[in-house]
């Protein structure tokens, strides 16, 4: 594997734009909803379409919507006339992967200034029909995304040992997360564990209240080169490292709790951005978290726990923003409470680039000047983080 | 305002996709023989994993399987769920089980129902065995295998499930 740390010119996000997320954005086409967001991130970051050198955007399968290369319409909506555009595709993780393609292209010297949209508007079809297709060499058991991933979680409980009411626990610290973040879809500032755990079992061991909403939205980023970042009026968000991996969705010995590509993808990042404790030294991190077990097995396959013991870290409170935990996790609310699919994996990492720019507000993790965005998909299989901070590299 | 109109927030717009599968040579023999109510898999020769439903490759050392191997009715749960959300269309009524599967003899699991059994008592290393359609109703399908049920066997250690005898 080649030495990824090549990176000639040092890159930094100028710029976040989100849109609200819900259930339905019923005023505004997709092309609308793009733009929003990009509007967004351009008004943040001062600058105009005009500035804009190249666009790289990323949503999930065409299926989702129902539109096939929804990108070929959206060019004069992203202001790409003239302009390269690129669409990025790792199914749940292309937000962090679109990322990822914005950051290197300018870290390559081949551009200066782009903008990055990832988006997702699921009330325009059906995502769990789109995840659940027959294929002829499998039965059709019609079991979704949940089907796919409840078996796995089962397993991390069996092997940790963990007490059953740590998927719970999660989902209540990410809402009562989301409720301090006006752009969240879910806003569930009372919730209890009381209500989670009561609330109906969909895929045994996970509950209703355990699992991502369905959502509409979007998320842009104006990344640019160190130059122009240091000529921002804001604090620029720092790109320290950035990791991609993949393996294939079976073979045998495949490790699904575990998943190595993850570890080798975080392993990759942490050794361009310097960490050496993730634990330690990410002073809060945007997790890719869609159904509430899996933030105790991230906290083991990211390091910030032993194997095993990722549970622990969440049971102690570590990873809440209102119970003062030190590594705040989804501080956002996370995808627990907005999941627009193709836009989740850039959610979590223009968030991440907002808290080290202290643009959170009210889920602001304080003093945060180095952060951690992560997204996965398909099987566990595309994985895409970044480090970003708040103090340029040397 | 009278000409102000109500937006148009939605509109149907339906879809249909019908695919052609070309299945290749290791699903075709692994179609070929289901028709024939006979599950088989392939083993990679470099680390003697077998795999079904075979893809003609083992994706862990990157080379063709050749030799097939056929497996029995019997199984063992690696994990499973069982299944509440109503999915619209969806044939099968909630709650049902979902398992990893693994086929004795195998070192990869596929997914199938399992019945014939009080749900709570589903866990991970139970032995099951594949109860297959009718025989006239058999076409290429794993649907010829209607569901799993449980083998009045002890429990699989769990650390032996789908690992190679001597490794």
């Amino acid at each position: 594997m080649s030495d990824n740390n090549k990176a000639g010119v040092l890159a930094a996000v100028v710029g976040v734009g989100q849109t609200k997320y819900q259930t339905k954005r019923g005023d505004v086409s997709i092309a609308g909803m793009v733009r929003e967001a990009a509007v967004n991130a351009l008004a943040d970051a001062e600058l105009t379409w005009d500035d804009i050198d190249a666009v790289v955007i990323g949503k999930a399968p065409d299926m989702f919507e129902g539109i096939v290369m929804p990108e070929l319409y959206l060019a004069d909506a992203l202001g790409c006339n003239g302009k390269p555009m690129m669409r990025v595709h790792t199914a749940g993780s292309v937000g962090g992967s679109t990322a990822i393609v914005a950051a290197t292209h300018v870290e390559s010297g081949v551009y200066d200034r782009v903008l990055t949209v990832s988006f997702e508007k699921q009330s325009e079809s059906n995502a769990m029909w789109a995840l659940s297709n027959p294929q002829p060499f499998s039965p059709h058991l019609n079991a979704g995304a949940g089907g796919y991933f409840a078996p796995i979680i089962r397993e991390y409980i069996r092997r940790s040992g963990a007490p059953l009411d740590v998927g719970i626990r999660v989902a209540t610290k990410d809402r009562i997360h989301g409720s301090k973040n006006p752009l969240a879809h879910l806003q569930l500032p009372d919730i209890t564990e009381e209500q989670v755990a009561e609330s109906p079992m969909l895929w045994d061991p996970l509950r209703f209240l355990e699992a991502c909403p369905s959502s509409d939205g979007a998320c842009a980023m104006v990344i640019v080169n160190e130059e122009l970042a240091d000529k921002a009026t804001k604090q620029p968000a720092w790109i320290r490292g950035t990791a991609m991996r993949s393996e294939p969705t079976m073979y045998a010995g495949r490790e699904e709790v575990n998943p190595q590509a993850g570890r080798d993808c975080a392993a990759d990042v942490y050794k361009q951005a310097g960490i050496t404790n993730p634990r330690e030294q990410i002073d809060c991190a945007e997790i890719y978290v869609p159904f509430s077990w899996y933030e105790p097995m991230w906290l083991e396959n990211l390091g910030f726990a032993e194997e095993g013991e990722g549970w622990k870290l969440t049971m102690e409170g570590v990873t809440s923003l209102h119970e003062g935990g030190d590594t705040p996790w989804n501080p956002s609310g996370g995808v627990l409470s907005s999941n627009p699919i193709g836009a989740s994996g850039m959610i979590r990492f223009a968030e991440a680039a907002q808290q080290v720019r202290g643009e959170c507000g009210d889920h602001q993790v304080p003093n945060a000047k180095t952060a951690m965005g992560h997204a996965y998909g398909g099987g566990a299989q595309f994985y895409a983080m970044w480090i970003v901070s708040s103090e340029k590299p040397e | 305002m009278s000409e102000e109109k109500e937006m148009i927030t939605g509109m149907e717009a339906p879809m249909y996709l019908t695919y052609n599968f070309t299945a290749g040579g290791a699903t075709t023999r692994f179609l070929a023989e289901l028709r024939n109510g006979k599950l088989v898999g392939q083993e990679c020769p470099k680390c003697q994993h077998v795999y079904i439903p075979p893809r003609g490759s083992c994706a862990a050392c990157g080379v063709p399987t050749v030799r097939e191997v056929e497996l029995t009715n019997k199984a063992t749960v690696q994990s499973f769920t069982i299944v509440y959300i109503p999915i619209p269309n969806n044939p099968i009524k909630p709650p049902y089980v979902i398992a990893n599967l693994m086929a004795d003899g195998a070192h990869q699991s596929f997914l199938h129902l399992i019945s014939d059994v009080d749900n709570a008592d589903v866990r991970i290393g139970m032995r099951v065995e594949a109860i297959w359609k009718a025989e006239e109703e058999w076409t290429h399908a794993m649907e010829n295998i209607q569901y799993f049920r449980p083998l009045d066997e002890p429990d699989m250690p769990i650390d032996e499930i789908g690992r190679l005898k001597n490794a």
